[in-house]
């Protein structure tokens, strides 16, 4: 059991401070225990261990002669592959970009190398990030650490399972509707959604872009925290990015009198009692702490995973519309031609041999409801139930500090157990995507584990901007149990 | 049966920026295929659109310019369609919210004074280009043009003939060239347009089915294309033949449009607000600010040189044609107060010589200061007007000072009297017969004298004052 890869960063960087610990070792230990597990549980797309180890001797070096280094140098980290790495295969876990190389890197990637982080690695995904269980992978399904029987959820499941397999030290990963937060829970690590423009979106392979938000994947509160503050700022170069400052102040974990609004239409029928038993005695935690408990209603949300399949799949259908064989990517070289336009000819094959079933639908759906006579009907509609939704928080904040939910209505499911019945696997997002829709900052903790030693997650939805607080909260309750040090067994 | 046409235009121009409408790339034009091109025009997957703000203050600036409402929030749209120019296979454009509405054109035709009304003006990205080489079996694309900034500007059907067509492009173009807003080369393809054209029997108030043209890239190719789909669609009502709604698309060579697709094939962009720029604000302020720099517009300033230097309206509406000239004119009169041989001057001698030379005013060496100091020795009789314009021609081949020139090829005009008296009696000595000749009324024999006295002085001699003093001189006999 290699210890050294399972350490948060904050722990390791103060080792190698202190003189207990290399760069190297740190990233020796990671790719060890990549090259023991990765056959199995699949959580990279493409790694770069020369590389990364190279980078870990050179940061050595500079701290050998005393050079001042960030705070996160040469923690080693796993990049969703829908990040843009210049230089790097990016291929969004589709065949359509199976051998996309970009000759940019997104701005979250430049603000890494400049912490002088060690990337490891792209992780595997639900192709271009739709999807819960990390199954729709043109590389392969990613398994969990915790029951290889298992999803690890998704989309940004091949990042989460990283963490949690110690295969990262830490990760990023993108969540449009819960990407970050299911698998965070399902894996048992801590995942951040950032409130909507916290983070440049800027080399992110857009999937809904008034809905995708990058954040940290991490072991514990403190590490996503310092990952926040690498990442997130304001960027020119997105016009959707916030020119807010992020939050400096130190995790305390003094909540007492915080009030946290239980929405009472998130705990009633459809969900798991286990899960439903693990919210609660959260809940209790909070509650020792002197943490005032409040039921609050959101009455809109019942319409909330409708209302993201007509926003979601409208702007993915046109955001996707690029992938057409002409400039880059995969292009079916022996297109018939079947009508006048040999170019349509080839568009249209490339996009249906590169795009798997899951893109393919939600293309058609967006494309149906932008159509001619259905646009208002559904589009405008959606929006206007979207403003409703985000209304419902408006007013649910005015009398609480957080709102607690649970991640998922089920701890991980067996692999292809969902993937027959999309709407069944689109409604295990009832409790993310609302979030997503109304642009707040949430964030999954380790809450505990089922009798099947399966894990499951806690939701804390904060007021705008109010990463902090949220963090904070979740601090709180890390202090007061230990689910976010256990490890997957066999590891 | 008398046909009326309804003619409105759609006109896409090129603005004038150095940087594309969503990234920093230039737009500069004829440089290698896909080397003005970055990640954010190449579509990549990742990348973000963000607005070039001088897009947008030229696009306020010809709101205000065409009299538009401007809207206080603006917003971006894609356009979704396929096609292999089309990076991102969507426009990024304006469609439910444009920067301005409802303005309007005034231009003349003839004597009259017509308008024309805007429906909107509106942002939007250029595409690339597609280039089909003779006989390859594959095509090429070049993404230089993609992303430069276009802006749009729709008319309502208010045309009735060629000529106010004709004279609504002009007048349009003027507009924006004046503005700054594009520098309106054809060749460059910074104007091109779509018209869209019914035709009723005259008298009549319902209008027919719109078929719009598209692919016309010169005023020329906008006006034949007109007039042969009107003659196209005269020709179905007069045989009461049904006309029907399309798009037909022009080909030039061949002088004929062609069915594009009917109505019922048109096709379906999938309008949605662009999620990637939030939705502009354009406060009072900064209209007020691009107000301030307005210059005057080429009707006004026509009148004004009327009115200011009683010129004619032909004179004036050539000055005013082109910006550079009506500026370059003012600046002359400016330091030689007079307008009528400015005018002439910059109509008859300045012209040909730009013309000649292929040269505007400004690629040209010659300035105002120069021009005026010439003409002031014009007015002055220090040179005669062959010399001046001799002179003229030299300041264009070498940009050197008139008086230099002047100095230079001793073309000095001789207005001293005692000078030209001295000559004037050679003349005479030298000529007796034909004093005799003026003697007995043969008017021919007095210019012969004049011709005489001019070849004396090497043609530096004031013609006026010669003829004054032969007439004296001759009377003396
Ligand atoms: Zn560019």
């Amino acid at each position: 059991m290699s210890k050294l890869s399972f350490l948060p960063a904050h722990v390791l960087s103060e080792k190698v401070r202190k003189g207990e610990l290399s760069f190297s070792d740190i990233t020796t230990e990671v790719i060890a225990q990549l090259e023991a597990k990765d056959k199995s549980i699949n959580a990279y797309i493409s790694r770069r261990l020369e590389a990364a180890l190279e980078e870990a001797k050179s940061l050595d070096e500079s701290l050998a002669k005393g050079e001042d280094l960030p705070s996160l140098a040469g923690i080693p980290l796993a990049v969703k592959d829908n990040i843009c790495t210049r230089g790097f295969l990016t291929t969004c876990a589709s065949k359509i970009l199976y051998n996309f190389v970009p000759p940019y890197n997104a701005t979250v990637v430049e603000k890494i190398k400049k912490e002088k982080m060690i990337i490891i690695g792209k992780t595997n995904m639900d192709e271009f990030a739709m999807g819960s269980s990390t199954e729709n992978s043109y590389f392969g399904t990613t398994h969990n650490p915790w029951d290889y029987q298992r999803v690890p959820g998704g989309s940004s499941g091949g990042s989460t399972a990283a963490v949690a397999a110690g295969e990262a030290i830490m990760a990023l990963g993108s969540d449009t509707g819960g990407s970050i937060r299911q698998p965070a829970s399902f894996c048992s690590v801590t995942g951040l959604k950032p409130t909507y423009g916290r983070v440049s979106r800027y080399g992110l392979v857009a999937f809904a872009s008034s809905l995708d938000q990058i954040g940290p994947i991490a072991r514990d509160v403190q590490d996503a925290y310092l990952l926040l503050k690498i990442i997130g700022g304001y960027d020119p170069c997105d016009s959707t990015s916030l020119p807010l400052p992020l939050p400096e102040e130190q995790l305390t974990g003094k909540v007492k009198g915080k009030i946290l609004g239980l929405p009472k239409e998130y705990l009633s029928e459809g969900i798991d009692p286990k899960v439903k038993e693990i919210v609660e005695k959260a809940i209790k935690v909070w509650e020792e702490m002197g943490c005032v408990i409040k039921e609050i209603t959101l009455p809109h949300t019942k319409y909330s995973v409708a209302t993201y399949y007509i926003v979601a799949p409208c702007e993915a259908s046109s955001n996707l519309a690029r992938y057409d064989g002409v400039q880059y990517g995969f292009r079916n070289p022996e297109y018939t031609i079947t009508g006048q336009n040999p170019v349509i000819d080839m568009m249209e094959e490339t996009r249906d041999q590169g795009f798997g079933s899951e893109v393919k639908r939600r293309i058609m759906l967006g494309t149906f409801t932008l159509s001619h006579g259905y646009f208002e009907a559904y589009y405008l509609k959606a929006q206007k139930v979207r403003t409703l939704i985000k209304e419902d928080f408006e007013k649910a904040f005015q009398s609480c500090d957080f709102i607690v939910t649970p991640v998922s209505p089920t701890p991980p499911f067996k692999i292809g157990e969902k993937v027959s019945d999309p709407l069944k696997m689109y409604l295990s997002d009832i409790f993310t995507i609302p979030v997503n829709l109304a642009g707040l900052p949430a964030i999954s903790i380790p809450g505990g584990f089922t009798e099947q030693n399966l894990p499951v997650g806690v939701q804390i939805i904060g007021k705008p901007l109010d990463e902090y607080g949220i963090l904070n909260l979740g601090f709180a309750f890390q202090e007061a149990t230990d689910f976010h040090k256990r490890t997957p067994h066999g590891n | 049966m008398e046909i009326e046409p309804v003619i409105g235009l759609e006109i896409h121009t090129e603005l004038s920026t150095q940087s594309k409408m969503f990234c920093s790339c230039s737009t500069r034009f004829g440089s290698s295929p896909n080397t003005q091109v970055c990640p954010v025009c190449l579509g990549l997957p990742g990348v973000l659109p963000v607005v070039n703000e001088e897009a947008v203050r030229i696009g306020i600036k010809t709101c205000l310019a065409l009299n538009c409402k401007i809207n206080k929030y603006t917003r971006f749209d894609r356009k979704n369609y396929y096609y292999p120019d089309l990076p991102k296979n969507y426009q990024i454009s304006q469609q439910y919210i444009p920067i301005g509405v409802d303005g309007w054109v005034e231009f003349e035709v003839g004597e009259e004074v017509k308008r024309v009304r805007i429906h909107n003006i509106h942002l939007e990205e250029d595409a690339g280009k597609n280039v089909h080489e003779e006989g390859k079996n594959f095509s090429l694309v070049d993404l230089n043009r993609a992303g430069i900034p276009l802006l749009e500007i729709v008319t309502y059907p208010d045309m009735h003939s060629m000529e106010e067509v004709n004279s609504f492009m002009n007048e349009l173009r003027n507009i924006l060239i004046y503005i700054g807003a594009s520098n309106c080369k054809m060749e460059e393809g910074h104007l091109r347009f779509e018209a869209n054209v019914s035709v009723r029997r005259k008298g009549d108030e319902e209008l027919g089915p719109k078929v719009e043209m598209k692919n016309l890239n010169s005023f020329r190719s906008v006006l034949q294309a007109l007039e042969y789909e009107i003659e196209r669609q005269g020709a179905r009502l007069r045989r009461g033949e049904p006309i029907y709604q399309e798009t037909r698309l022009w080909n030039e060579e061949k002088g004929e449009s062609f069915t594009m697709r009917f109505k019922e094939e048109a096709q379906d962009y999938r309008y949605f607000p662009e999620p990637d720029i939030p939705p502009l604000e354009i406060g009072k302020t900064w209209i007020e600010e691009i107000k301030a720099t307005l210059p005057e517009l080429p009707l006004k300033k026509k009148k004004r040189f009327i009115e200011e230097y009683g010129l004619s309206k032909k004179e004036a509406g050539i000055l005013v044609e082109e910006k550079e000239i009506s500026c370059f004119f003012e600046e002359v009169v400016k330091i030689c107060p007079q307008p009528r041989l400015v005018v002439n001057w910059i109509m008859g001698p300045l012209m040909r010589e730009l013309n000649e030379r292929g040269l505007t005013i400004g690629e040209s060496k010659l300035t105002a200061t120069k021009l005026a100091r010439l003409l002031e020795m014009v007015k002055e009789n220090l040179i005669t007007q062959t010399n001046a314009k001799y002179c003229l021609h030299e300041i264009f081949d070498s940009g050197e000072e008139p008086e230099r020139i002047v100095e230079k090829r001793g073309w000095k005009q001789v207005t001293d009297v005692e000078e030209i008296e001295k000559m004037v009696r050679e003349a005479i000595q030298k000529n007796p017969r034909a004093v005799e000749d003026i003697n007995k009324g043969k008017k021919t024999a007095f210019g012969f004298l004049i011709g005489q006295v001019m070849k004396l002085s090497q043609g530096k001699a004031n013609p006026g004052k010669v003829r004054e003093i032969l007439e004296r001189e001759l009377g003396k006999c």
